[in-house]
């Protein structure tokens, strides 16, 4: 008669390594140290969370006509609600508020239609970069087609934050690829000039990029030619996002291993068929992420323009904060502003990290 | 056969042809616009009648700066305002690079922290301040916290320490004249600290006997430096702030301008450096832990000697920007009215005389500097940490 072996089953792990309690006990409990910091967090959380629900939500006004009507001694979102259109659109007329929705209607349909299968992506980004810039600068400052003009100064609010970061980092990028490449030139001129330009701006604050355009530029332009200064403004910001580009892609570019450059010589490619065609799309594919983070860096720093007398968003709050009906509605203002930067930088933050993930194809060491 | 190759292709062919006549074009271009710009600055510095040069620099800036630490009245030069001014950036550079980089180790290991809840505030700290503007930031501290503070009559009082719009007041230190006594026994209690260190690292490596060093030198300073400051008579004498009906007068103060920007700057630039700290830290293989808890050493010197100066290496180089960007941040002082170089020399030199290529030159030339020889520095200190390879 054969022998079967039979294990005896398993018996269940003991009950307090498994489960909530055992969970709660590793967390929060394993030592006196691990006890103390429970302790103090739960604290700072009785501290912090209470008053702050109390303030946004339970004492809060939602609705009235002046800082008089809040009288429930929480935060009083009326005073965003009467001028949610400013903090928006900033003076743009309120009649002409549908040309700003349209524009940003018709980019998101546009970049909606990359995930389109059918679609030729080449031609669709070459309208995006090309195309959509002319409409959309009609469509902002009118004046043709019947449209009324409306005066740059008068742009403002999240509008024109929006604007200046989209611009700053559509316009740099191209920029960026030359003076990444030109860095990494054999050429010693062109090399020379890309590192010095590179390095100048990344060494100085954007604040100074920023006064030189606003009272350098007209200095170096000759007479009787001057030209707006959003353009002067926004030129500012590119050149300086276009330095920090360059060193993203130039990331990119040493990560590509010395074959691929090789191997397109050996093709017979020229210099720019080979860059264009085999080492860019390998090396920007690399630092999507990256460019994610410079854009999120650029559209932190466009509040900086308030500085050089532009309403973003956040000069248009500070310029509502000066309002006689409203004093005392600064934290409102505040919170209300960072509750808007914080979904967009924070959304796109984890948008890169999407992407990190789906393209680490293998090019890493795990 | 190369040589025959090349002489058959044509001249413009030849790579190396190319690449002259390109860089000889760019240099043209270069050079011919330089031109353009610079001669129609000339034009229009003529015609606005601005002479050019930094001779306004000698003349008296008739603007009082709020916070100087050398003496400056409205009398003084131009100049004398620009070294305030640049006094300042570096004070509230230095000072947000220490902070900074204290908040940003401690949020970065308790983002690490096996207590879940410890980890949980971390994370809200880091994602909330990374995503937030700057300025905003400042603004928030200046305009809704410190602003917000009462008027001098209703101070906030902690002992000798006032809280209120005006600022933070505190005593300020008066050192008597056996001060020099106390000062010259606490260096040479650092000189002493060091030698012992010195020493008790060679006896062991001889003897292989261990000393407890740095406990024993840290005790070493503060023993002597105490003793000698009672053997002088304690030498030290506070002025104490004095509150009067409406006013708070004498102490220390630390003006809101400042507390706001430090603040600001710090616990912006502390969030970032978290996440490199943590980064730093997850980097080094868990196997390096293990194989040092198999060798018997303890969970601290586990730390010490083993993860801490592995991570530093991945730490070093992204930490050198960070401290960069702090200082340039710094900057943004100007928007509250905090007197650093921007709002001194680009804000109110700039608008009195209408310098503006000097007063924006002298600028970035600091800047640049100050950016220079932070990353020399800390470029020195990654090749004196980096792997050393056999």
């Amino acid at each position: 008669m054969a022998i079967e072996f039979k294990p005896s089953p398993s018996l269940p792990p003991p009950q307090n390594s498994v489960g909530a309690v055992a969970w709660i006990h590793k967390n929060f409990f394993s030592s006196p140290l691990n006890i103390a910091l429970t302790i103090i967090s739960l604290y700072i959380l009785y501290l912090l969370v209470p008053p702050m629900v109390q303030w946004v939500f339970i004492d809060a006004t939602w609705s009235g006509t002046s800082k008089a009507d809040c009288t429930a001694g929480g935060a009083c979102w009326a005073f965003i609600a009467v001028y949610f259109d400013q903090f928006m659109y900033g003076l743009y007329p309120e009649a002409e508020y549908w040309r700003v929705n349209t524009a940003l209607v018709l980019l998101i349909a546009l970049v909606a239609m990359f995930a389109i299968k059918a679609v030729n992506k080449a031609m669709l980004a070459g309208v995006i970069i090309l195309v959509y810039p002319v409409v959309a600068y009609f469509l902002f400052a009118g004046g043709v087609f019947g449209l009324a003009v409306v005066e740059t100064a008068n742009w403002g609010g999240l509008f024109l934050t929006t604007l200046l970061g989209v611009v700053g980092i559509v316009a740099s990028f191209p920029l960026g690829i030359v003076l990444a490449l030109g860095r990494r030139s054999n050429m010693p001129i062109v090399k020379s000039v890309c590192v010095v330009f590179i390095e100048t701006i990344r060494a100085v604050p954007l604040i100074t990029i920023l006064f030189m355009a606003s009272v350098m530029i007209p200095l170096f332009l000759p007479d009787g030619m001057n030209f707006n200064k959003l353009l002067r403004v926004v030129i500012g910001i590119t050149l300086f996002s276009a330095a920090y580009m360059a060193e993203v892609i130039r990331g990119g570019l040493q990560a590509i291993p010395k074959g691929q450059y090789e191997a397109a010589d050996a093709m017979g490619l020229t210099y720019w068929q080979s860059m264009i065609l085999v080492i860019l799309p390998q090396a920007l594919k690399l630092v999507i992420p990256g460019i994610v983070n410079t854009f999120i860096g650029l559209f932190k720093d466009t509040t900086l323009v308030y500085i050089v007398g532009m309403f973003d968003l956040l000069g248009r709050i500070q310029a509502a904060n000066h309002d006689a009906n409203w004093l005392g509605t600064t934290t409102e203002g505040y919170a209300f502003a960072g509750f808007v930067y914080w979904v967009i930088c924070f959304g796109m933050s984890r948008y890169s990290m999407a992407v990190e993930r789906k393209l680490d194809t293998g090019h890493k060491r795990k | 056969m190369s040589n025959n190759n090349s002489t058959n292709t044509s001249f413009l062919n030849d790579a190396g042809n190319r690449a002259l006549i390109f860089q000889a074009v760019l240099l043209v271009v270069v050079v011919a616009v330089g031109y353009y710009l610079f001669h129609n600055l000339q034009a229009n510095l003529e015609n606005q009648g601005i002479s050019t040069g930094f001779r306004f620099l000698n003349e008296p800036a008739g603007f009082p700066i709020l916070i100087h630490l050398i003496e400056y009245t409205e009398a003084d030069t131009y100049g004398r305002a620009f070294v305030v001014a640049l006094i300042n950036t570096f004070v509230i550079s230095l000072m947000g690079i220490v902070l900074a980089t204290i908040i940003g180790v401690i949020m970065g290991l308790a983002r690490l922290s096996q207590n879940w809840l410890v980890a949980r505030l971390a994370t809200v700290y880091i994602e909330t301040l990374r995503n937030l503007p700057l300025l905003l930031q400042m603004f928030f501290w200046y305009f809704a916290v410190l602003a917000a503070l009462p008027h001098p009559r209703d101070s906030i009082i902690f002992g000798d320490f006032f809280l209120n719009k005006r600022g933070i007041y505190s005593p300020n230190p008066i050192f008597q004249d056996g001060m020099d006594f106390v000062i010259v026994a606490f260096v040479l209690s650092i000189v002493a600290a060091i030698g012992l260190i010195v020493w008790a690292k060679k006896r062991q490596t001889l003897t292989g006997e261990w000393f407890p060093a740095y406990w024993t030198s840290l005790a070493l300073i503060i023993a002597v430096t105490v003793l000698a400051f009672i053997a002088a008579g304690s030498p030290v004498e506070f002025d104490l702030p004095q509150k009067s009906r409406f006013n708070v007068s004498g102490g220390m103060v630390l003006v809101p301008e400042f507390v706001a920007v430090l603040i600001a700057l710090s616990t912006y630039t502390g969030a970032f450096i978290a996440e490199i700290v943590r980064a730093g830290i997850l980097s080094v293989n868990w196997g390096q832990t293990e194989a040092s808890r198999s060798l018997g050493l303890p969970d601290g010197l586990t730390q010490r000697l083993i993860v801490l100066p592995q991570a530093l290496r991945v730490i070093i180089p992204p930490l050198t920007s960070q401290f960069l960007n702090l200082a340039k941040n710094s900057s943004l002082g100007a928007a509250i009215a905090y007197p650093e170089l921007v709002a001194v020399v680009m804000g109110t030199t700039l608008n009195q005389t209408g310098q503006a290529i000097e007063t924006i030159g002298l600028c970035m030339l600091v800047y640049g500097s100050l950016s220079l020889s932070i990353s020399f520095f800390m470029n020195w200190y990654n090749k004196k940490m980096s792997l050393v390879e056999r």
